[in-house]
């Protein structure tokens, strides 16, 4: 008797096994297909001088890497992309915070903001690249005609190697605060209203609340909040590509639009791959260390 | 007595800084949507003569009627096309994966969501030239059937997580019920967990379609004739036709904002939660 519920219960964890693999078998299919297989064929790659479109294409080993560790362009866009990540974690979290909290604190009188600021968040990033390359052109621009009105004259920003970047995280930040303010008013209707009365019984001010009580609270969410940041900023090409393809010179230059320039418009796919594959490798690490990292000064969160 | 008055003068006088500070940023978040809009209204020299900010002579609708009458429908049906077929099959295979996912006590279903989840911070880039690769091996370069696949694989990772997370939300009373009366698993996913995914199923519609609609980089990469190509890359081929045109550029970017826009004001609540679904979970 006991060895029949035992063959029964081995039976049915066989076809449990077997429906749930029926199950996961499509997902894990389109991964393996356009994922896994992609990401070891790109390091494939990266050891072959190829041009992408011919049959032949010749195998060199490391040259591509050594190439890639001497490469100044690289490491020009590697920075531009870490500037860009600190930048967007410094501006996009605050704002989106102060965004947050000012409609949280005013409850249901200033609703009207929340709709309005969340607008920029509804166009895509090609869309907003392609409207700030004319708003902030240097003729008859938004800036430039700001400028105009009170006495000054034009102002070249995309044009400028040293501006241009901070146009254009200033074009990201505009995007992306409306987003960690809606990510932090969901996180406000966590906390719950009880805990807030009992600040108000004991005496606490506005300010003595959010200082002391919400942003203790909101500790685990702003630590998502910046890892979400990070991966975002380190990704980035839409907006780029697209406002300022990289210049002028590399002065915007990404780590993927200049894998992108590479592979798609001179046709080094040998080096492309290289790139993207060390592009790759670094968002991994970088990831995998913050993660620690965070998790480890916030362990009480 | 004079401490309370004191705080509540500095209070108002916060709030009265508040408000201002946001109502700067109210300018900020608009002004290059009246710019876009205002001057999409505007002929060519029109735009150039009089100043960015000055209200055009007539609703001029010439623009409108060159972007419209040009394959502005063409991109608009293939983006279309695009976005139901790859929702339509994300969405089944992320419910079937995760239901065992949820459901199944098997040693392999930890690994495989640890496995699927991680793929979420992978940057597309490094699939780009593979697939490229795959795409003209297959002959399917320069259709749009070649952005199915990708865009399907990417939206994987994200739906797994929202929806094995919302189905282990689901009571099992019902499934211990159904399993008494004899009902297998295929069809108590079909017939139960299924139906009550819709919450999250819809949440991930909007999440994912919006990328998908959006979505640029395997799109220009993977098709090249004005015929497949899909709504972000009209800019990107009007502006070849017209560089200096500015008030038509705008125009067709008002154009391919407008949906987005019309679902905003019809179903805001709906799609500011779906947007941002992926980061409230996590």
């Amino acid at each position: 008797m006991k060895k029949k519920t035992k063959a029964l219960a081995s039976l049915r964890k066989r076809e449990m096994l077997l429906t749930g693999m029926l199950f996961l078998a499509p997902v894990l299919i389109f991964l393996a297909v356009f994922v896994i297989y992609p990401i070891i064929e790109s390091f494939h790659i990266s050891f072959f001088k190829w041009n992408g479109i011919s049959a032949g294409r010749e195998f060199i080993g490391w040259k591509n890497w050594k190439t890639l560790f001497m490469d100044g362009n690289f490491r020009r866009a590697a920075g531009n992309n870490l500037i860009i990540m600190a930048l967007s974690i410094l501006i996009q979290i605050p704002l989106g915070l102060a965004m947050a909290t000012f409609l949280e604190f005013g409850k249901k009188k200033f609703k009207v903001f929340k709709v309005v600021w969340f607008i920029p968040h509804l166009m895509s990033s090609v869309a907003i690249g392609f409207l700030f390359s004319y708003a902030l052109a240097t003729n008859g621009g938004i800036i430039s005609t700001i400028s105009k009105w009170f006495g000054g004259g034009n102002v070249d920003l995309l044009g400028s190697s040293t501006l241009a970047l901070y146009a254009v995280i200033g074009v990201i930040c505009w995007q992306f605060s409306p987003f960690y303010m809606v990510y932090f008013l969901a996180a406000y209707t966590n906390i719950s209203e009880e805990i807030y009365e009992a600040a108000r019984i004991d005496g606490a001010t506005k300010g003595k609340y959010f200082w002391h009580i919400v942003l203790p609270l909101l500790k685990p969410s702003l630590k998502s909040a910046a890892i979400l940041s990070m991966v975002g900023a380190l990704k980035y090409f839409d907006l780029i590509y697209v406002m300022t393809g990289g210049g002028p010179g590399s002065s915007t230059e990404l780590m993927a639009t200049y894998m992108y320039t590479l592979s798609f418009s001179n046709f080094n796919m040998g080096y492309g791959s290289c790139v993207a594959s060390g592009m790759f490798l670094i968002i991994t690490l970088m990831s995998l260390f913050t993660m620690k990292v965070l998790n480890r000064i916030g362990g009480d969160a | 007595m004079d401490s309370i008055k004191v705080s509540k003068i500095k209070s108002i006088l916060l709030w009265t800084l508040a408000v201002i500070l946001g109502l700067f940023y109210l300018l900020v978040s608009l002004l290059p949507f009246v710019f876009m809009i205002m001057n999409s209204f505007k002929e060519q020299f029109e735009m150039l003569v009089k100043g960015i900010f000055e209200l055009p002579d007539h609703l001029y609708l010439g623009n409108y009627e060159a972007v419209l009458q040009g394959n502005f429908f063409r991109y608009f049906g293939n983006s279309l096309f695009v976005l139901v077929v790859s929702l339509a099959l994300l969405l089944f295979i992320t419910a079937c994966a995760s239901y065992p996912l949820a459901r199944f006590k098997l040693k392999i279903c930890s690994p495989l969501y640890a496995l699927i989840v991680a793929c979420m911070s992978i940057p597309i880039h490094i699939t780009l030239i593979p697939v490229f690769k795959m795409m003209m091996k297959m002959n399917l370069y320069d259709s749009i059937w070649a952005l199915i696949g990708p865009y399907v694989a990417f939206g994987i990772p994200i739906s797994v997580f929202i929806l094995t997370s919302f189905m282990q939300s689901i009571s099992r009373e019902i499934e211990d019920a159904a399993q008494i009366d004899g009902c297998g698993r295929i069809r108590m996913f079909f017939r139960i967990i299924l139906p009550l995914s819709k919450p999250g199923l819809s949440t991930l519609a909007i999440y994912n379609g919006v990328h998908m609609w959006n979505e640029f980089s395997f799109a220009y990469t993977l098709t090249q004739s004005v015929g497949n190509r899909t709504l972000p890359l009209a800019v990107w081929d009007f502006k070849g036709q017209y560089s200096m045109n500015t008030p038509m550029i705008l125009a067709v970017l008002t154009l391919t904002a407008l949906p987005m826009i019309i679902m905003f004001i019809f179903a805001q609540d709906a799609l500011v939660k779906g947007m941002t679904a992926g980061a409230v979970k996590g």
